[in-house]
């Protein structure tokens, strides 16, 4: 249930974030909900992971989707130089979520220290 | 043990974080560049999408809707016509800021700011040639004109109003490719595109490269090989007109003997950067006597690189005044190219030579002083701060003499003397207001009209095409030719005193023109304006061939329709084959060739002389051909080791025609006498290898071989956002000047028949951004040799289908 529940804190909190700020702030939604929602450290990463490898994943393919996928097509040539639209969409989604997900571990790894002293 | 856990994961956290958001790691921050709500995903923008939008802004006087068709071409419909140009600025910034401001970066030299360090030389150039300078100049007769400076500053107030509300989320893409954010838009800027644009058509010149040519030549050679006036010229003008005793004559000052024909030195100076000389157009007006409908049919297409964002924006803009439909160019106010209820107009490229040379005597190497007229006098200098982007700034110090900027000197050129300076002398430096030509030819309604409208042009010179509902055609070649003495011009001058300085112009009604003549029909296509005959010193970069085919064919037309006028300008014969292909084959020696030898001759001798995609011989004549020319210049022109320029192609055709002992062909580095027949047949076998290998794989056929490609602004650098590939005809010298990345930019055909009828297409798209289904969708089309019918829309249209978006502009 955290489980679910901290996947769901991360991707809100990454989305509304994100509205205001840069890129980076999916690092500030990780960090918070790992240091606020108590999971064994390895859930505490997949969760952020997830939601943030889903969050723009989604949000990517769909965007994707409505543009005939025409921009994914150029920027996968130009950054992978490979003409591959779901591989951009997959590497995006893997960059927000590996980012979000060490920030989780980071923020729970503070938890910790705070809870014992 | 918890504390370096933490201070683990908060290490890969921040790396991640800062190697995610940086281009020094990666060549670009992935985190920034591929975030869904701040990146380039950003740019995708649906296929659906809804250009529909009520705004209100700022600098607005009234009311203007701007109807986007389903081609995204605006039809802007304003009850104030400055409001107009507001809303032209505006929509411009947002189809095409990024665009708009590169090229005025380039302009001004600031493209180290964007790319770093590789820029500088291109940077300096551009400053040392004066091109600031020259905008600052236009932009202040522009803006002492209250007419022109309502039209920029309501332009200009347009694009601020888009760039100030623009999120970075919503940045064209190749801004976060890059790494930086728009600056505002400024009057000048536009001035500076105006420039941009000299240099492009009037930028080319040879100056060095003749002087070094007399030199190592000698004068007799030097005049046969670099002959601006062809036997077979088609002037602009047709052969046979009788000119007016010019109104003024001016004579070589006494010296010119001495300093100007005999230098004792060479130039070795390496000017990159120099502008295609293939920049050119053609157009072609046909009177109601020729045409099927009984009304004047005017048809245009500029050859300019081709380019994604094109150069051109289609746009329709309605006034209370006027309402005119064409292309404009993202930057300026107004239709640059198009027509009007009235009339149309269209441009080529008068390739006259409008840029000379002067050699500047300094009085030491802080070229603060310079030797004029018997005294030192102090030159201007203008210190540049080139930012260089990583990397501190360059400080490069330009001189500017009574001449105009040294543009080339030791302290840029290092492989110049110290006494080799030259100073620019080019009409671009002179104030002007061209602007205001085209802000009136969009109004014009008439001849008078159209000839007040040119009035205000004085560079870069250009045939200015004419046809009215009236029934009137005209042309005129316009702008400020300076007056020469024979030869002035063509080399180095001295700069020590006044006695070689330009005296004034050529007076404007002496320039060559033409006003609804006899034959029914004008046309022009970059040759030279006139024949000898034409009673002042003329010198350019001028093209034949285009304009005999076009000559040829309009002098055949009657009953002429838009289709004709559509089949011309993509019309693929190759006239110069035509003439050139009888030297190969008679006097090839058959009897030494090997059996793929004679498999070439063959297939040049079978070819049907059109650049046509599928034709194997136009590659076979080419080859051929190059290979003969370059067996008989190479040895001559590389003896003095210094920079000389190629003779244009017509001179070995006609020298040859005329002479098959034309003395270049000897090889001056061999002891025997190399025969025509002898350079001809070395040339078929030096060709066989070079095809041989082209169709082994396959890329014999014409339109693979010439690979037409549309490359982006960033050249190879974003090769995903060019489309290449394109299979079509055409070439250098054919009517279809479709070469490899550059050609007909815009073809334009219209017939003022009530309503107008008029088709065009350019090779792009209304969106600059590489994310929108409107990027390219012209390209095609335009690979075809289709049009597009042009839709001039009226009030009464609101409802009409083709209305797909509505953008409603108010005063706020």
């Amino acid at each position: 249930m955290k489980f679910i529940v901290s996947i769901l804190v991360t991707a809100i909190l990454a989305y509304s974030l994100g509205l205001v700020l840069p890129w980076w702030s999916i690092a500030i939604a990780g960090f918070s909900s790992g240091l606020l929602i108590a999971q064994k450290r390895f859930f505490s990463f997949l969760s952020s992971f997830l939601a943030v490898f889903l969050t723009w994943g989604i949000i990517a393919f769909f965007i994707s989707q409505s543009n005939d996928h025409i921009l994914a097509h150029r920027i996968s040539m130009l950054v992978m130089k490979n003409d591959n639209p779901i591989m951009l969409i997959v590497v995006t989604a893997l960059i927000g979520g590996i980012t979000s997900g060490f920030s989780s571990i980071t923020g729970r790894s503070l938890a910790i220290i705070l809870k014992k002293s | 043990m918890k504390y370096i856990t933490f201070i683990f994961f908060l290490l890969i956290s921040s790396a991640l974080i800062f190697v995610l958001g940086t281009r020094n790691v990666l060549p670009l921050p992935l985190g920034e560049f591929l975030s869904v709500q701040e990146g380039v995903w950003q740019n995708a923008t649906s296929v659906d999408a809804s250009y529909d939008q009520n705004l209100q802004l700022e600098g607005l006087q009234g009311k203007t809707d701007v109807y986007f068709d389903e081609r995204l071409v605006p039809h802007i419909f304003a009850e104030v016509e400055n409001d107009a140009y507001f809303v032209q600025g505006y929509i411009h910034a947002k189809f095409r800021l990024w665009q708009m401001e590169f090229q005025t970066h380039a302009a001004s030299g600031r493209v180290s700011e964007i790319v770093g360090e590789k820029a500088v030389d291109f940077d300096k150039t551009q400053r040392r040639m004066g091109m600031v300078f020259a905008a600052e100049n236009a932009l202040a007769e522009m803006e002492k004109d209250p007419t022109t400076k309502g039209a920029v500053d309501a332009y200009t107030a347009g694009v601020n109003s888009y760039i100030d509300k623009l999120q970075s989320s919503q940045l064209p893409i190749e801004y976060k490719l890059l790494g930086y954010k728009p600056e505002k838009w400024t009057n000048l800027k536009s001035a500076l595109f105006t420039k941009q644009m000299t240099n492009n058509l009037a930028g080319f010149d040879k100056d060095f490269e003749f002087t070094n040519a007399l030199k190592v030549l000698g004068e007799e050679n030097f005049r046969i090989l670099y002959s601006d006036l062809a036997d077979s010229l088609y002037p602009v003008i047709p052969k046979g007109t009788i000119y007016e005793k010019p109104a003024l004559a001016i004579t070589a000052p006494e010296s010119a003997d001495s300093l100007y024909y005999k230098r004792k030195d060479t130039i070795q100076l390496a000017e990159d950067f120099k502008p295609n000389p293939s920049n050119g157009s053609n157009n072609w007006v046909l009177s109601g006597s020729r045409t099927k409908s009984g009304k004047p049919i005017l048809s245009n297409d500029p050859h300019l690189g081709l380019t994604l964002p094109s150069i051109w924006y289609e746009i329709q803009i309605r006034t209370p005044d006027y309402n005119s439909y064409g292309v404009s160019f993202p930057g300026l106010p107004g239709v640059v190219i198009g027509f009007n209820d009235s009339i149309a107009f269209g441009f080529t490229n008068a390739g006259r030579d409008v840029k000379d040379y002067y050699q500047i005597k300094f009085k030491d190497d802080q070229r603060k002083e310079y030797w004029f007229n018997n005294e030192w006098k102090t030159s201007n200098q203008r210190i540049e701060q080139i930012k260089v982007k990583n990397q501190p700034v360059v400080l490069d110090t330009v001189s500017y003499t009574l001449f105009g900027p040294v543009i080339y000197d030791k302290s840029f050129k290092t492989t110049l003397s110290e006494d080799q300076s030259y100073a620019l002398r080019w009409v671009a430096h002179d104030s002007s207001n061209i602007l205001k030509m085209w802000l009136l030819l969009n109004k014009a309604k008439n001849y008078d009209d159209y000839r007040t409208a040119i009035s205000y042009f004085n560079v870069p010179g250009q045939n200015m095409i004419f046809a009215s509902k009236s029934g009137d055609i005209a042309l005129w070649q316009q702008a400020n030719f300076p007056l020469r003495w024979k030869d002035q011009g063509l080399f180095i001058m001295p700069g020590t005193d006044s006695s070689y300085m330009w005296k004034g112009y050529i007076p404007a009604e002496e320039n060559p023109h033409s006003i609804n003549p006899v034959q029914g029909y004008i046309s022009s296509a970059n040759q030279r304006a006139a024949d000898s005959t034409y009673p002042y010193f003329i010198p350019g970069s001028y093209e034949v061939y285009r304009a005999i085919t076009i000559n040829r064919k309009l002098a055949d037309m009657y009953n002429v329709t838009v289709d004709d006028m559509k089949a011309l300008q993509n019309n693929n014969y190759n006239v110069f084959a035509e003439e050139a292909r009888p030297i190969l084959l008679q006097n090839v020696d058959r009897t030494l060739l090997s059996t793929e030898e004679t498999k070439y001759l063959n297939l040049v001798e079978s070819w049907n002389l059109m650049n046509d995609p599928k034709e194997k011989g136009t590659v076979g004549f080419i080859a051929w051909w190059d290979s003969l020319y370059t067996n008989v210049f190479k040895d001559e022109l590389s003896q003095g080791k210094v920079p000389v320029v190629k003779p244009e192609k017509f001179v070995l055709l006609e020298a040859l025609e005329k002479n098959s002992a034309f003395k270049f062909i000897d090889n001056i580095n061999t002891p025997e006498l190399e025969t025509l027949t002898m350079q001809v047949t070395t040339a078929l076998k030096q060709a066989t290898k070079y095809l041989s290998n082209l169709e082994k794989e396959n890329k014999i056929e014409w339109g693979v071989y010439k690979n037409t490609t549309v490359y982006h602004l960033l050249k190879t650098n974003a090769m995903p956002f060019a489309r290449t590939g394109l299979l079509n005809g055409g070439g250098h010298g054919i009517i279809n000047a479709s070469q490899h990345d550059h050609g007909p930019s815009w073809r334009m055909v219209i017939e003022m028949t009530t309503p107008t009828n008029a088709y065009g297409i350019y090779p792009g798209g209304q969106d600059g951004n590489p994310g929108s289904r409107f990027y390219d969708n012209f390209i095609d089309t335009w690979t075809k040799g289709e049009y597009y019918k042009l839709w001039v829309m009226n009030d009464t249209d609101i409802q009409d289908k083709r209305v797909k978006w509505k953008m409603s502009f108010n005063s706020k």
